[in-house]
């Protein structure tokens, strides 16, 4: 294949982001975003491109008696230390990596057009272009990895961005802070990835993930570790956990889910790209791409379930008492990818073929979609009520008609209602979990219904409930067409991508696997648990009563707890402030001051006296220098003869 | 006889061949014309640094004395582009009053020395290592001298002279020991063969030490190093410039040759332990000298006497990576030293003024100058990311490959004094941008010719280090010149 426009791909945004960048001050916004537009739309037909050819085209590169293939269309050595660690930076394709070009650059390019109309006539508007090229080059490195190494780069490098997009209104202390904290919480995740990533290099032959995820490779490296084991888990379940740890951190998972929510400070847009659809999911693609080796230590995938199911039900249940749209989205996020994972962790070979695996990816896929169109929607909204809580909003349909059936799409796809994107791929996740275990299967049904509740109580605080009396002197209205027209196409979307055949596509051993809904088991009680907790919401939300109130006052303590994060942000604050920063980092400086520092002061004490006393050496007088000459050639040669004759 | 052999030695051809032109041009050009000689030479010497690097030559000359491989002619090319920038950083000072008389001279003077360093590092025979030795010493005195109103200039010669005619008389009593040991040939690969055939003895490492004595003056390694601060205070900066990165380099080099070729045999016997022994004096006394100096151009000498201890930790590694990163060290010195004697040559030529003292508050008048300043000794520090950083990692690489663990601690040592050195280094920082007093140097413009040899010098610094490609060149005329029998089996 040819790899001119693989190259393309990843060359398209760098080169806006270095143009942007460097020249940006000197254009004018209109010109900065047209720029940006048309680099990344141009990026997005060249992945679907790719991706077409990848996956319809039958090229015998890419399909081999209807098994997918993994493809390296490029592999060049970047840094070679030795014989086995090479660090390469090269372009992979296969099923996840093409629906992940597809993902990336359509929402993208949609993020593109839309903060054309969103940030308009902001300070800095072509720095903010310039960050989302540097953003999409980084997430498109990430899925197109050929080895670990370049993974970890990239990986670091789209936490580096979106540090500069969450902190993007640089002069807002809180969202300053928020910046500071999505990059340190998600940094120390990093550490636990690359530790892993390091004890697993121990035993790995390769970096590259064709070679260490081919047929046998994983039981081999499985076979180097020797049954080693540490605190009761073996090598490998470690190193898998430590990896997945960097996935916890990227994709907000409890207990470092702590940063998602602040980052809502940064501009709606980079709400929806970053923290909606592409960066939070990298935790899942990472775990996915290297799935193989998952596959090797049940423990580490049971560890995956156990922490997505808790964060699930968590973030469900404070995204029902929060009062800003954008943290009640960012929770419904957390939740939905927790999803993801326990999907990803229940794939096992011998449940339904590993439908998770398949059905996490399709989630994640359609989840991107409707997730950025409420995202967008809420930015619409945000934009003509000039606030993110809902208390200034209310009976807002009649003045935001796209608006208002576009969040009202994003909603029906989410909560799983038929025939909407999120109904197939939510039962495609149920049906694997219920094939795991029925408790668990259980639990997400519940944790499902809730995320039909509070979206649904969302979207009635937003657009009945009661009109605000401030929209007599300020009457809101659609956004311009670069903001309406993305809402309306991904809400198309949203209602057809569930029909797409996905699981002929894209599965965990890349044979097609055929999509069959169980209606009975599955799909109908699913439906209904949703439809109920629909019901609930319009009874409680649709006007204004007092309902809403009553069912708070019913268990005051687990409202406020909710309400308040379960104090999540308190322990942290606590840990830090009080034990670390009290405990040990001042004894740490007590040592530092005292005993380093005393030790350096030795030293340049004794070094300035030496200097002093031998200053008589150089007199000056070349009788005295060719003296010294004689005495050192001499010396030389005498000591020599002696020590060694 | 077959003249063919002559081209090999395009380098030195080259070098000889702009030597005759100008020579030929300021003797006889009319006295109005006379000017033009600078442009001459720098557009020469340009064409033959440009040309070495695209056609380096390989093989032997007149009856194997005179040997060049790919990594003699990178070394070669390397100091080319160093010769190079100290001519263009020059040109202001030679057209000035104090120069403008002997303009020719100067690079007349120069050509000649660099054309002996390039006999000195290609010679196989120390017949003609020696007329390499001394054409590079004997005009340098004169270079040293060259202002000749200036009663430190003629001091500096005078001291320079001397032990230069000293070191050598001591440098051939060691060859004559070495000679008397051989059966009766100069040429260095039967030198080899006798060395590694006789075994040691007294003589032996009477010769040995005389040698190293004699490279221990070039290269001013202690305790051979007395006269450097005295000739590079004295000197003029350009030619203070030439002595400490020139000179040094080709001395490093040809120091390598005749340790690892021609005494490689004898390597853990013998000169290990006097090569141990000198690195560890030489970077310790010369750091400790530099802390005490303010006079720039003195503390600059001491300075250079610690580097070449680092320069030796290549010879003393004695293998392909010990070859290559002194290279690569020889040439991010070359650049990190001549943008410090840039800088201060600029501020002497304007103002006269050369004490660390007078730098005070430097960046309110002159920011450029103060960024390549600390460019410049950030480099000579190791700071990372800049080359001087890299080429410190590769040398320290390079010496701990050979995997003894003496040269594990001659290694931290050398940290340590890194350390020091850090010390004095930021010195010259801190009186730049933070001491707050009133700055002594007034706003000026330096010349042009020097504000471009000092852009090359922080392009070189910042790209070195980056680049890989130039290290990946050197390793692998080394590993060529490695896999063809540089280094004699070392016992």
């Amino acid at each position: 294949m040819d790899c001119t426009l693989p190259i393309l791909i990843l060359a398209i945004p760098i080169t806006m982001f270095l143009i942007l960048g460097l020249l940006g001050m000197k254009m004018s916004h209109k010109l900065a975003g047209i720029l940006g537009i048309l680099g990344m739309g141009t990026a997005m037909v060249l992945s679907y491109t790719v991706a077409f050819d990848y996956f319809f085209s039958g090229n015998e590169l890419f399909v081999s008696a209807g098994d997918r293939l993994q493809y390296t269309v490029f592999d060049v050595t970047w840094l070679q230390f030795s014989e086995r660690l090479v660090v390469n930076l090269g372009f992979l394709l296969d099923p996840i990596s093409a629906m992940m070009l597809v993902v990336i650059t359509t929402i993208s390019f949609f993020v593109h057009l839309y903060s054309w109309g969103y940030m308009e006539g902001e300070k800095g508007f072509q720095r903010f272009y310039a960050f989302l090229s540097l953003f999409s080059f980084s997430m498109l490195g990430l899925v197109v990895a050929t080895n670990i190494f370049q993974m970890y780069i990239f990986w670091e490098l789209v936490g580096v961005s979106s540090y500069l997009l969450i902190g993007f209104y640089y002069k807002l202390p809180s969202a300053v802070s928020a910046s500071k904290k999505a990059f340190i919480v998600t940094r120390f995740a990093d550490l636990g990835m690359l530790i892993g990533i390091l004890v697993l290099s121990y035993y790995m032959p390769t970096f590259n993930f064709i070679e260490l995820t081919a047929p046998g490779q994983p039981e081999a490296v499985l076979a180097s570790t020797g049954g080693a084991t540490f605190l009761g888990g073996s090598v490998l379940t470690w190193a898998l956990v430590l990896i997945f740890t960097g996935g916890m951190g990227k994709s907000a998972m409890l207990p470092l889910h702590i940063w998602l929510p602040d980052a809502m400070e940064g501009p709606t847009p980079v709400s929806a790209l970053i923290h909606a659809a592409t960066m939070v999911v990298a935790g899942v693609y990472l775990v996915a791409r290297m799935f193989p080796l998952y596959l090797m230590e049940y423990q580490a995938l049971d560890f995956i379930v156990g922490i997505g199911a808790i964060t699930a039900l968590y973030a469900a249940m404070v995204a029902c008492a929060q009062v800003d749209i954008k943290r009640v989205l960012a929770f419904s996020t957390i939740s939905q990818i927790a999803f993801m994972m326990v999907s990803l962790g229940v794939a096992r070979p011998e449940i339904h073929e590993g439908l998770g695996y398949m059905s996490s990816m399709f989630h994640l896929f359609t989840h991107a979609m409707f997730k950025a169109l409420l995202f967008l929607g809420a930015g619409a909204i945000i934009h003509a009520v000039h606030s993110n809580d809902y208390t200034s909003m209310g009976g807002l349909r009649k003045y935001m008609p796209i608006t208002h059936i576009t969040f009202l799409i994003g909603c029906l796809a989410i909560a799983g209602i038929y025939p909407f994107a999120g109904f197939f791929s939510k039962d495609e996740m149920l049906s694997a979990m219920y094939g795991y275990s029925t408790f668990w299967g259980v639990w997400m049904t519940f944790v499902a219904g809730l995320t039909a509740f509070y979206m649904f109580r969302l979207y009635y605080l937003i657009f009945w409930w009661e009109e605000n009396p401030h929209y007599k002197h300020h009457k809101p209205h659609d956004a311009p067409w670069q903001m309406s027209l993305p809402l309306i196409i991904l809400a198309v979307v949203s209602c057809v991508a569930g029909f797409i055949p996905f699981g002929e596509l894209v599965t965990w051993n890349r044979e097609p696997y055929h999509i069959h809904i169980e209606w009975l088991k599955i799909a109908i009680p699913s439906l209904c648990v949703a439809i109920f907790a629909i019901l609930l919401a319009t009874v409680m939300y649709a006007k204004k009563n007092s309902l809403p109130d009553k069912a708070a006052a019913i268990w005051p303590g687990l409202w406020t707890a909710a309400h308040r994060r379960f104090y999540w942000d308190e322990i942290y604050m606590f840990i830090t402030h009080k034990i670390i920063f009290n405990v040990i980092c001042q004894s740490i400086a007590w040592f530092d001051r005292h005993i380093i520092d005393g030790t350096m002061d030795a030293f340049a004490k004794v070094t300035q006296r030496t200097s002093y006393v031998i200053r008589g050496f150089q007199s000056g007088s070349i009788q005295t220098y060719v003296w010294w000459y004689i005495v050192g050639a001499v010396a030389l040669a005498t000591i020599t003869c002696w020590a060694i004759l | 006889m077959n003249y063919d052999q002559f081209f090999m030695m395009q380098q030195e051809l080259g070098v000889l061949a702009v030597f005759l032109i100008v020579f030929l041009f300021d003797t006889f050009c009319g006295k109005n014309s006379r000017s033009a000689v600078t442009p001459l030479a720098i557009l020469c010497f340009g064409i033959v640094t440009v040309c070495g690097f695209f056609c380096p030559s390989t093989g032997e000359a007149f009856a194997g004395m005179y040997a060049t491989t790919p990594v003699i002619s990178a070394i070669k090319s390397i100091l080319n582009v160093g010769a190079l920038i100290v001519m263009i950083q020059a040109v202001n000072w030679v057209n000035s009053e104090e120069g403008a008389v002997r303009r020719g001279e100067f690079f007349e003077l120069l050509l000649v020395t660099l054309f002996g360093m390039y006999l000195m590092i290609s010679a196989r025979h120390f017949l003609l290592f020696i007329i390499g030795l001394e054409s590079a010493s004997l005009p340098l005195a004169a270079m040293v001298a060259f202002n000749k109103n200036k009663y430190e200039s003629h001091e500096a010669a005078v001291k320079y002279i001397f032990t230069a005619i000293f070191s050598s008389a001591i440098f051939m009593m060691g060859l004559s020991f070495v000679y008397a040991l051989s059966d009766g040939s100069l040429y260095f690969a039967d030198l080899a063969q006798s060395i590694a055939l006789g075994g040691n003895s007294v003589l032996l490492v009477t010769a040995l030490a005389f040698v190293i004595a004699g490279f221990g003056f070039k290269l001013s390694l202690v305790p051979f190093h007395l006269w450097t601060a005295d000739v590079y205070q004295g000197a003029p900066t350009s030619v203070t410039s030439y002595l400490s990165v020139i000179s040094k380099g080709s001395a490093a080099f040809a120091f390598l040759v005749v340790l690892c070729h021609v005494f490689g045999a004898v390597y853990s016997e013998i000169w290990e332990w006097m090569m141990y022994a000198l690195i560890i004096l030489t970077i310790t006394v010369g750091n400790l000298f530099a802390i005490r100096q303010r006079n720039m151009k003195r503390f600059m000498a001491f300075s250079s006497v610690s580097q070449a201890g680092y320069i030796m930790l290549g010879i003393i590694a004695a293998n392909v990576l010990g070859m290559t990163s002194m290279i690569f060290y020889i040439l991010v010195y070359i650049f990190s030293n001549l943008g410090v004697f840039g800088v201060i040559q600029s501020i002497e030529n304007k103002t006269g003024y050369v004490s660390m003292d007078d730098y005070r508050g430097l960046h309110k008048t002159n920011p450029w100058l103060s960024f390549a300043m600390t460019l410049a000794v950030f480099s000579l520090a190791g700071i990372p990311p800049f080359a001087g950083f890299f080429s410190k990692i590769l040398i320290f690489t390079g010496a701990v490959e050979s995997g003894s663990p003496a040269l594990y601690v001659l290694v931290l040592i050398a940290l340590i004094n890194t350390i020091i050195s850090l010390y004095y280094y930021l010195l010259v920082v801190k009186a730049m941008w933070i001491s707050p007093d009133e700055p002594v140097v007034p706003v000026f413009k330096s010349a042009g010719s020097e504000r471009f040899g000092l852009w090359v010098c922080c392009a070189g610094i910042i790209f070195l280090g980056l680049v890989s490609c130039i290290y990946s060149w050197i390793y692998d005329a080394s590993e060529l010149a490695a896999s063809e029998g540089f280094f004699i089996t070392l016992g």
